[in-house]
């Protein structure tokens, strides 16, 4: 609260600044003037005021912080923000500091001004938006959400203009100087939903992501449309309607398809601009993320200077150079990135509001007819809802999920007009559109009745129609699972049933995209950090040193460096069966607070057991879901645009599938074989619990031989890569970084009995590909067992991976194969 | 019309399959063509080996079992009907018309479509998914690079979750309730071509 008064006064105490300063300003030009005229100076002057040096800069930067001010001061309580968006409060802010300046000034010194809007306030907004668009959902729906951006917005256009041209030669707003074009001109220029009121509205209700999407992908497409039937109708009306025949009409219509691609185009050129140049900024990693402001931020003015859509440009640049992005940028670029764009994309958006509402405070340009205004209201809701149902009833054919009614209900309602529908209002010629100051009244108040009324309206709708809102809960294991096996199931099923789905594009463009623009836009070495369990070592690894090292601060001294034996015994309390002494002390102990992972307060004790077994199964949680996202087959329909994690998948495509084929055509083998043979299939190993596991693997020597083997062995010709690793974790490629990545090679249940003595040595991937067609070789890798061992010890991806360690050095070399199965390969 | 109904009396019982199923004649008939082409020895039924020549299955890390599910365990052949009638499961989910509470639950509704997924995983067909099948699942969905605890784990974990009566397998109501959350008219759905 104390904040809050305090916050007040602040902004009180700006506002009063800013109406100081232009008064200010005139005297100061005066006395300036006057010192100047004074030629000779009588004296050295100590301090001078120099207002007209640093006055523009100065300004804005107060503009900047007294916008930040408002929101801070709106936020304050989030009592008000509940029920009212911010938006909204941000306007009425505005509303209040323009009244305080025109009752200083007696005239708005400040007003949103389109130039300022569309290359300033605009740009990080819509480069923010794109950077962070859901790519597959947004590809996915690109269909619906093109029908709406194109038709909706001409038919909102065209039916707006009409009826309000219709109404007007009925008499119902009196006497104006407004002809068919120029009503549709206006029409244009309010039809638009504006990106910047939607995310600002939506983004606090969270209804689900394809409703989300298909109201927000048509806010940024419509620009397209928007920026066409503007120019269009704005050349018609200088030209004068008995000048539009056919070839002007069709001329617009054609500038509707260049406007449109082109931006698009030159948002992708512009991308892939920004992937190659982040390709080649190894050595500048410190200013990478400045590429990726500028870059974007050329694209829309270079779609402006060529009078095409900047938003689309802009768009596309964000869409098509995020994957590559944040592949290739080091990890604290991408952080950078994301946080400045939001900070940006957020005080933008804030000044925005704030503005309209001071712009709003202007005696000069309200005119008030109130048959345009009610009617322009009533017409924009209606049509809205019409073209809503209308498009979504033709859309629902051709959809797989259709669209129920209470998303479409929404998405009517969604159709926000915001500042884009002002700045095309102020840019109107006042000497060709009379009636100027009327449209811009009347957009203003579009503007606020949707952002303000429909915003506040918003959220309860939303609640009361039950709109299915945006999943955010953890999702299980089994629905992850699940998940993806249904994707793979519907691959299978499409190729069963011979379709050419959706997913023959996405096949083609994902060959192509990784023949060819992988190469070109990817850092090698972004292609080849394939090491996802590194990354999982590597991150836990960091967080546990940072712990390691809070944890002995805070017990007052280094102690745990210095006292070997504290160490131990800290282990000990840990559970006995899972760690030994380890060569590698520091890992070992770092891996000790790797428990405590989840634990924000280190409160490991040396007496908390029980604590640490609660971590531990945590720590297994976390793992379980890690490992899950990881390393789950992606399958040919995953297209997952998002972080360079995902990457790691996408290029190991290949290995995956050849993983796949290999075990496909090793179980046929089997099958085969025990049709012919007429055996059983292959035994599994029966369930064991995890202590039961741990001692299997503890008294590995009696391990071997009871299993029951089968012929599943000879089916290992196909594929040496299985290799029982009872000698623990995860070979750490990133150790034979160089190699060929070693793919650390764990047996399929099934099988397990028939790789046991196989060795843990994975072979190379290259040798995967052609593997030995005996198993002559792979008792050839046995010996080679021995030597993972030395590697053992920087796998700590897990504490079964851990006690597997152990184990590795209590193990005997490997038993050789038992005698059956030799007969049986033989 | 009259000429797709022409042709459907190539397929015996095409009325009733398309009553049963909620194909319509178009794709009936389109999918007659794939079967037939599926059979290559034109023996008028499909073996697992005709599953086997489609590349792309070998594939597919559940390319097996979806073979597997198209031929149950005492069949080696597989008729038209039955193909079709598996394929059904795929039909996206339709608006609800009203049936009759006698006739069988159709294969496209999400209980038909769940079925048919926990099918995927119980392959001895007693119900439940026990701990092994699981683990037969995520082995065949991971990488190699999991190794086998983190697997147990895994399955351990995910059973944990969706074990509401604690009996160390999922049961097809424990399963259907841990994917209620999930949209599985979209996610088991495909447009069938006409």
């Amino acid at each position: 609260m104390g904040l809050r008064r305090h916050a007040d006064l602040w902004l009180l105490g700006s506002a009063m600044l800013l109406c100081c300063v232009s008064p200010l300003k005139a005297e100061v030009k005066n006395s300036e003037h006057e010192s100047h005229s004074n030629s000779n100076i009588t004296g050295i002057p100590i301090v001078t005021f120099k207002w007209e040096h640093v006055e523009t800069p100065y300004l804005v930067a107060l503009w900047v912080l007294v916008s930040f001010l408002c929101k801070l001061v709106i936020e304050a309580n989030h009592h008000v923000t509940n029920i009212i968006p911010e938006s909204a409060l941000l306007i009425c802010a505005g509303f209040i500091l323009g009244g305080i300046i025109w009752g200083a000034d007696l005239q708005q010194t400040f007003k949103l001004t389109p130039t300022v809007f569309f290359f300033y306030l605009l740009p990080p907004i819509i480069l923010d938006s794109g950077y962070h668009m859901p790519n597959k959902l947004f590809f996915t729906n690109l269909g619906a959400i093109l029908v709406y951006a194109v038709i909706g917005t001409c038919w909102n256009a065209a039916s707006l203009g009409l009826s309000l041209w219709g109404c007007h030669k009925g008499g119902a707003m009196g006497e104006l100087d407004i002809g068919l074009l120029q009503y549709l001109l206006f029409g244009s220029l309010i039809a638009a939903v504006d990106p910047v009121a939607v995310l600002a509205v939506f983004e606090q209700v969270h209804v689900n992501e394809v409703l989300f999407i298909l109201v927000f992908g048509e806010s940024l497409l419509n620009d397209g449309v928007t920026v066409v039937l503007f120019n269009v109708f704005d050349a018609f009306v200088t030209l004068g309607g008995a000048q539009i025949d056919a070839v002007e009409i069709i001329k617009g219509i054609i500038s509707f398809f260049v406007v449109a691609f082109g931006g698009s185009l030159l948002g992708f050129v512009f991308g892939l601009l920004m992937c190659f140049l982040t390709r080649c900024t190894k050595n500048i990693q410190i200013i990478e993320p400045g590429f990726i402001f500028v870059v974007g931020y050329l694209s829309y003015l270079t779609a402006e200077m060529l009078s095409l859509s900047a938003i689309l440009s802009c768009v596309f640049c964000g869409v098509c150079c995020q994957k590559y992005i944040n592949a290739n940028m080091n990890e604290n670029s991408v952080k950078t990135v994301k946080y400045a764009m939001k900070v940006f994309a957020n005080g933008s958006e804030t000044m925005i509001f704030v503005f309209l509402g001071i712009s709003a405070i202007d005696k000069t340009i309200w005119v008030w007819n109130t048959g345009f205004i009610l009617l322009t209201l009533l017409f924009i809701f209606i049509y809205r809802f019409i073209g809503v149902f209308i498009q979504t009833w033709i859309l629902n054919r051709f959809r797989l999920v259709p669209l129920e009614f209470i998303d479409q209900l929404i998405m009517g309602f969604g159709g926000l007009r915001g500042a884009v529908a002002y700045g095309l209002a102020v840019m109107m010629d006042e000497n060709k559109i009379k009636e100027k100051n009327l449209m811009v009244s009347t957009t203003l108040i579009v503007v606020f009745f949707t952002v303000i009324v429909q915003g506040i309206i918003m959220k309860p709708l939303v609640k009361w129609l039950k709109v299915k809102k945006a999943t955010e809960s953890e999702l299980t294991l089994i629905e992850k699972v699940q998940n993806r096996v249904f994707d793979h199931m519907l691959v299978a099923i499409e190729d069963i049933s011979g379709q050419i789905g959706h997913n023959y594009m996405r096949d083609k463009w994902k060959n192509f995209e990784e023949k060819w623009m992988m190469w070109l836009l990817m850092k090698p070495s972004a292609r080849k950090k394939q090491d996802h369990v590194f990354n999982v070592f590597h991150q836990l690894n960091l967080k546990d040193a940072v712990e390691y090292v809070s944890e002995g601060e805070s017990r007052g001294s280094l102690e745990f460096i210095r006292n070997d034996s504290a160490i131990i015994d800290f282990k000990k309390k840990l559970g006995e069966d899972i760690f030994d002494t380890m060569p590698d002390v520091t890992a070992d102990t770092s891996f000790d607070h790797g428990i405590v992972l989840r634990d924000p307060v280190p409160s490991v004790s040396l007496e908390m057991h029980e604590q640490t077994m609660n971590g531990l199964r945590e720590m297994e949680d976390l793992n379980s879901h890690h490992l899950l996202q990881e390393h789950l087959y992606k399958g040919r329909k995953q297209h997952r645009h998002k972080f360079s994690r995902n990457h790691l998948t996408i290029n190991t495509d290949e290995d995956e599938v050849q993983e796949i084929f290999q075990r496909t055509m090793r179980r046929r083998l089997e099958s085969f074989k025990s049709a012919k043979m007429g055996m059983g299939p292959p035994k599994i190993i029966s369930k064991h619990t995890k202590k039961e596991q741990q001692k299997l693997f503890s008294d590995s020597g009696s391990f071997f031989p009871d299993f029951e083997f089968s012929e599943a062995d000879s089916a290992s010709g196909y594929d040496p890569s299985y290799s029982y690793r009872s000698g623990g974790g995860i070979e750490n490629p990133a150790f034979m970084a160089d190699l060929d990545p070693v793919v650390p090679v764990q047996i399929p249940p099934w099988l397990a009995e028939a790789e046991l003595y196989s060795g843990a040595v994975s072979p190379s991937q290259r040798a995967q590909a052609r593997p030995p067609l005996s198993a002559g070789d792979l008792r050839r890798l046995a010996p080679l067992r021995i030597s993972t061992r030395s590697t053992d010890s920087f796998m700590m991806a897990d504490i079964p991976a851990a006690e597997q360690r152990r184990d590795s050095f209590d193990l005997p070399p490997p038993p050789p194969p038992p005698p059956s199965k030799d007969g049986r390969h033989q | 019309m009259g000429s797709s109904s022409s042709s459907l009396s190539h397929i015996p019982d095409g009325q009733q399959l398309m009553g049963e199923t909620g194909f319509s004649a178009a794709h009936l008939l389109r999918l007659h063509e794939r079967f037939e082409l599926l059979d290559k020895d034109s023996r008028g039924h499909l073996r697992p080996e005709d599953f086997e020549e489609i590349r792309e299955l070998t594939e597919n890390p559940v390319g097996g079992r979806i073979i597997g599910a198209f031929f149950p365990p005492e069949k080696e052949t597989l008729d038209f009907p039955s193909f079709v009638r598996i394929l059904a499961h795929f039909r996206p989910t339709g608006k609800n018309r009203s049936r009759d509470r006698t006739q069988p639950e159709p294969a496209n509704s999400r209980t038909g479509k769940l079925k048919f997924a926990f099918k995927l995983y119980d392959q001895d067909r007693d119900g439940k998914i026990s701990r092994d099948e699981l683990l037969q699942v995520l082995r065949a969905m991971l990488g190699l690079q999991v190794t086998e605890e983190q697997l147990q784990s895994i399955a351990e974990r995910a059973i944990q979750e969706a074990d509401l009566n604690s009996d160390g397998a999922i049961s097809f109501d424990e399963f259907k309730k841990s994917l209620e959350k999930v949209d599985i008219e979209h996610k088991m759905s495909i447009r069938f071509l006409k």
